[in-house]
């Protein structure tokens, strides 16, 4: 059957449509899902941890949709989120099954309490449109985390595990995208006007001491060699490219003073910021008032 | 036992099956459809989607089982493939051509590619698109995503008229 516009496909069939629950998505069907030769629950934690990071920063893009600066800015936030939350139910199908307690991509996402993400506090923090920044904070922000996931995903399309290779081929063709579209934005608003300037650079010393967690290996990182990738690795890279950015933006490279830890411990290990449980609130609470809802 | 009969039907029943967000293509078009095989009835399917997060997937799915089913197929198994990604360098001459008759620029091509490091591109790339309703190459792109994930937003000098672009991916 084929139907002679879009929208005659959407009515009078059995199938909800265009949400999560749908008969078909079993999000890695026919995907080859070999586990390699590890720990399994060290598996399944690294790939909440990658999982978590692109949820996570999914859902503070979209918090722009109707807040940008103008129409096209809403419509391209708006699809970076949609490419990093497609990544992001790929890897926590992936940590679902691999942990084998029968959890999928929703209950990991919607039924997880805050000390049980294991994203990095760059992805949680709050970068605008709400408190706590504007537009060019959360350019400064999607330019940094973009360029790390580039690095790191570089890596890891030749992992050892089946899954992790692939999203990580496949997400890095759209990261590109990603990391071309703030670093954009940051030259023109750092080579901008002088209030632009002013602006880009408060949004870099806001997202700056989140840096230095990007790059702290965690214990699970570094004993699945060969699987996942050790973020100690991906500094000079990273570097590399933000020194590019800024130097065409004429914006100084801000000093390094990491954000506290507590106890030693960040994102990676279900510490969070004070923003998080917001977020969690706000994003959780549709599925958690009415479970299993469709729409 | 495989009919050879049976499978280019199911083949031709599923190349058929259009694309719910560029419905002037078919799956077979786009280059999503990776493989269909038939054995007894039972058609097995697969497709890889075009970006991660492309919300067209669940109903690419439904609609190919709906139609192999209607066309007496006993059942249909959709699969899906991430490896080796979708790239626009998959979507058919002829897909090109229907993308253009129907007002939207398509991709060039890319060709093979490295594996090196990803460029990082500062200024927007000055690839030359030329505008699909009068063909002047003198368009401009106004923004990097459109209406959809895979399609930019772009202007034409000559015409004025904007028009949407199936980025290079």
């Amino acid at each position: 059957m084929s139907f002679d516009n879009a929208y005659e496909s959407l009515i009078d069939h059995e199938d909800t449509h265009w949400a999560f629950g749908t008969g078909f998505s079993e999000a890695l069907a026919g995907v080859d899902r070999e586990v390699p030769d590890v720990d399994r629950a060290d598996l399944a934690a690294y790939c909440l941890m990658l999982g978590d990071d692109a949820l996570i920063l999914s859902h503070r893009l979209a918090e722009w949709c109707s807040r940008a600066p103008e129409l096209e800015e809403d419509v391209a936030l708006a699809n970076i989120a949609l490419d990093l939350l497609g990544q992001s139910r790929l890897l926590l199908t992936r940590a679902g099954e691999v942990e084998g307690e029968g959890r999928d991509e929703d209950a990991l996402a919607f039924l997880r309490d805050e000390r049980d993400f294991r994203n990095v506090h760059l992805a949680e923090i709050e970068c605008g449109p709400f408190a706590g920044g504007d537009f060019a904070t959360t350019n400064a922000r999607l330019l940094v985390f973009s360029a790390w996931k580039i690095a790191q995903y570089s890596r890891l399309r030749s992992s050892a595990d089946p899954v992790l290779a692939a999203v990580a081929a496949k997400g890095l063709k759209e990261l590109a995208y990603h990391r071309d579209h703030a670093a954009q934005w940051v030259v023109r608003l750092g080579d901008g006007t002088d209030e632009s300037h002013r602006r880009m650079r408060a949004g870099l010393e806001r997202v700056w001491p989140f840096l230095d967690e990007l790059f702290t290996p965690h214990p699970v990182e570094l004993r699945l060699a060969g699987v996942a990738v050790d973020p100690a690795e991906l500094r000079s890279e990273v570097d590399g490219v933000l020194d590019a950015v800024l130097s065409a933006a004429g914006l100084e490279r801000p000093v390094d003073v990491p954000a506290a830890r507590v106890n030693g411990l960040a994102g990676r290990d279900g510490v969070h910021t004070e923003a998080f449980g917001y977020l969690l609130a706000e994003m959780q609470h549709l599925h958690r008032s009415l479970p299993g809802a469709k729409w | 036992m495989v009919t050879k009969t049976g499978t280019r039907t199911a083949l031709e029943v599923a190349a058929q099956v259009r694309d719910p967000e560029l419905p002037v293509l078919t799956l077979a078009d786009l280059g999503v459809l990776r493989d269909v095989t038939e054995e007894d009835g039972r058609v097995s399917v697969t497709i890889t989607p075009t970006y991660s997060g492309c919300p067209a997937l669940d109903e690419m799915g439904a609609d190919l089982r709906r139609s192999l089913l209607e066309a007496g197929f006993s059942s249909v198994d959709v699969r899906m493939s991430l490896s080796p990604a979708w790239t626009t360098d998959w979507i058919s001459e002829d897909g090109l051509r229907k993308l253009r008759e129907a007002g939207i620029a398509p991709p060039s091509r890319l060709g093979p590619r490295e594996a090196g490091p990803v460029p990082l591109n500062l200024v927007p790339p000055s690839r030359r698109v030329p505008c699909p309703r009068c063909g002047s190459f003198r368009t401009s792109e106004l923004s990097r995503f459109g209406s959809t994930v895979c399609k930019s937003l772009r202007r034409c000098a000559d015409c004025a008229e904007p028009f949407e672009h199936v980025k290079e991916i």
